[in-house]
């Protein structure tokens, strides 16, 4: 795959200044790796989408990246530093399945924990904090729901106590895996808004995003990835039915993709 | 209650209690973590060491036993955890492996060497002696400022205090990494919290809870009480900080109420002996549980 030419409406990045780049990066879990190779450039400023079919690595990705599963090879940069320097600017929301929901705690102290960073280990949790637990709660409408047991909310009202959190930790990076997994035409709304008015903050939006007749709706740039990277740049020139046929090895309909990738 | 409570009950009470609160509170979040049974285990794990203790030093003096026990139990903290890397398989198959192979070989140990003429036998390892931790110098509750006295105390007292302050003290000084590594692993690493060593940290404070708890009164009181009083008080509330102040409630009161019931209980029945403590205080904090379980608040999480 050749790589694409910029879009003129986005500015290609320093891979030097990218809030994310990735070099070579191969995780395994066993024998097989199952993220192979991989480079990736995030846009600043930009939403990115990560598509792939079921056990393509998305997940594996992000974790790698984050250094919650340990890679076999590869480099990782945040904002042009290494990972441990810059691990404070990022903000992760995990997959749903890797959450347990059983655990005895509620939606509003699922959101102070995006801010253990400030609180360190002993540090009181004060008014002000509480205010803007509260604020991120408010701002993906489920400040009505601050005092539920997390089990007890919907999967839709779950991902967005999760964004919340995200939130709470005022990240210029966010990495999201899943965001609209399970979730309603309303709630699936309610997410993009707040990730289009973190777009427009100037902060860069990552989200592993399954749905492709959305792709072009609310997204930059998109990487495609099947263990290797299958594509990666803006939607224009990188979302083509041949890369998409490609991501998912020819397993689609051909119509089906056609419609999905040019529909305007 | 005089004299007599304070030379008899008083230092086993104490014991009994401090005991139970400081295997409840790990407990809690082994239990949270699916683990619980891993105060099982090291009751189990610590015999072999225990033996070779004996054998080492010739008799059956507390502290040789305790370190052996500690060992042992570290011993097979690290196996666990090498098992479970290296072979890649699920933290309860390796802790059983485990488990079963230490108390096998404690058993085969005890059986080839000549501890007979010890109580180093199956019923102090279940029950401990708590019934004889008595307080022999005292003559009363003034005696609780006399420093010849509380000299006297039992080793066992002073030991558990030390436990349970170490315990208390982890749990309210990594709360909060605790409660996030367990809750969430993969975010509580993005936050930088270092989640393997918490994760062994809490596996430690379990050992030393479950080993100092084990020596004074016996691994059934350590079993019960890693999970009684946690899944009792899971039940009552959906926060971790009121789940942990419950367990502790439910601890004091499965200590103080099994204590008491042990050796009044038959009486009041018209029975002559008493029962034992140990077992006593394990049957009531399981009786708890049983009733929470039917009528708890939060029962279905
Ligand atoms: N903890 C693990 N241990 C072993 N294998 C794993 C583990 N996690 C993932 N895998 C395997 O790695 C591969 C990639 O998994 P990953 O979760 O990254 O896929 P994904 O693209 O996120 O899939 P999905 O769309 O279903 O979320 C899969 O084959 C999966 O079975
Ligand atoms: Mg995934």
């Amino acid at each position: 795959m050749t790589a694409p030419a910029p879009a003129a409406s986005l500015p290609r990045t320093d891979p030097a200044q990218s809030p994310l780049a990735i070099r070579g990066l191969t995780v395994s879990y066993g024998q097989q790796p199952v993220v192979f190779s991989v480079d990736m450039t995030v846009q600043d400023g930009a939403m990115t989408a990560i598509i792939g079919p079921n056990g393509a690595g998305k997940s594996t990705l992000l974790k790698a990246a984050l250094n919650i599963v340990k890679p076999l090879a590869g480099r990782v940069s945040v904002y042009g530093r290494p990972l441990a320097e810059q691990a404070h600017r990022i903000a992760y929301v995990p997959q749903r399945a890797s959450v347990d929901w059983d655990f005895p705690t509620e939606a509003l102290d699922v959101v102070l924990m995006g801010l253990y960073r400030d609180l360190g280990l002993l540090r009181r949790v004060r008014a002000h904090h509480i205010k803007h637990a509260k604020d991120c709660l408010a701002r993906v409408g489920m400040e009505d729901f601050a005092d539920r047991q997390i089990g007890q909310l919907s999967g839709g009202q779950q991902q967005r106590v999760f964004l919340a959190r995200a939130l709470a930790q005022k990240a210029d990076l966010y990495l999201l895996d899943e965001p609209f997994a399970g979730v309603d035409a309303a709630t699936e709304r309610a997410i993009i808004d707040v990730l289009k008015s973190l777009k427009d903050e100037g902060k860069t939006v990552v989200a592993v995003h399954h749905d492709l007749s959305t792709v072009r709706a609310y997204f930059d740039t998109v990487f495609l990835i099947n263990r290797r990277k299958m594509g990666e740049g803006p939607i224009a020139t990188a979302f083509t039915p041949e890369t998409v046929q490609a991501t998912y090895g020819g397993r689609l309909a051909d119509g089906q993709i056609t419609q999905l990738t040019q529909d305007a | 209650m005089g004299a007599e409570f304070v030379i008899l009950s008083l230092a086993p009470l104490l014991i009994g209690t401090f005991a139970a609160v400081a295997c409840a509170l790990p407990g809690n979040f082994l239990l949270l973590r699916r683990q619980s049974l891993i105060g099982d285990a090291i009751s189990h794990v610590v015999l072999p060491g225990i033996v070779v203790a004996f054998l080492v030093t010739g008799h059956s003096t507390t502290w040789p036993m305790m370190l052996g026990a500690a060992g042992a139990a570290l011993v097979s903290v690290v196996l666990i955890e090498t098992i479970r890397r290296l072979g890649r398989v699920d933290a309860g198959a390796a802790m059983g492996v485990i488990f079963t192979s230490m108390f096998a070989a404690g058993v085969l140990l005890l059986e080839q060497s000549d501890t007979s003429s010890v109580h180093l036998d199956v019923e102090h390892a279940l029950y401990g002696n708590l019934e004889s931790l008595i307080w022999l110098e005292a003559s009363g509750w003034g005696s609780l400022l006399d420093p010849v006295a509380l000299r006297a105390l039992p080793p066992e007292l002073t030991r558990m205090a030390l436990t349970l302050l170490v315990v208390s003290l982890f749990t309210w000084g990594f709360w909060r990494p605790l409660k996030l590594a367990t809750f969430d692993e993969g975010f509580a690493r993005t936050l930088g919290i270092p989640v393997q060593l918490i994760s062994l940290g809490l596996v430690v404070t379990a050992a030393i809870a479950a080993v100092a708890a084990f020596d004074a009164v016996g691994s059934i009181i350590v079993i019960a009480m890693f999970i009684c009083p946690p899944a009792t008080a899971r039940m009552m509330t959906n926060r971790l900080a009121a789940q942990i102040w419950w367990s502790v409630a439910f601890a004091v009161l499965s200590a103080v109420l099994g204590y008491v019931l042990a050796g009044y209980g038959p009486l009041w029945f018209g029975g002559s002996n008493a029962v034992s403590a140990a077992g006593m205080i394990a049957t009531v904090s399981g009786l708890m549980l049983a009733v929470v379980a039917a009528i708890g608040p939060h029962r279905t999480a």
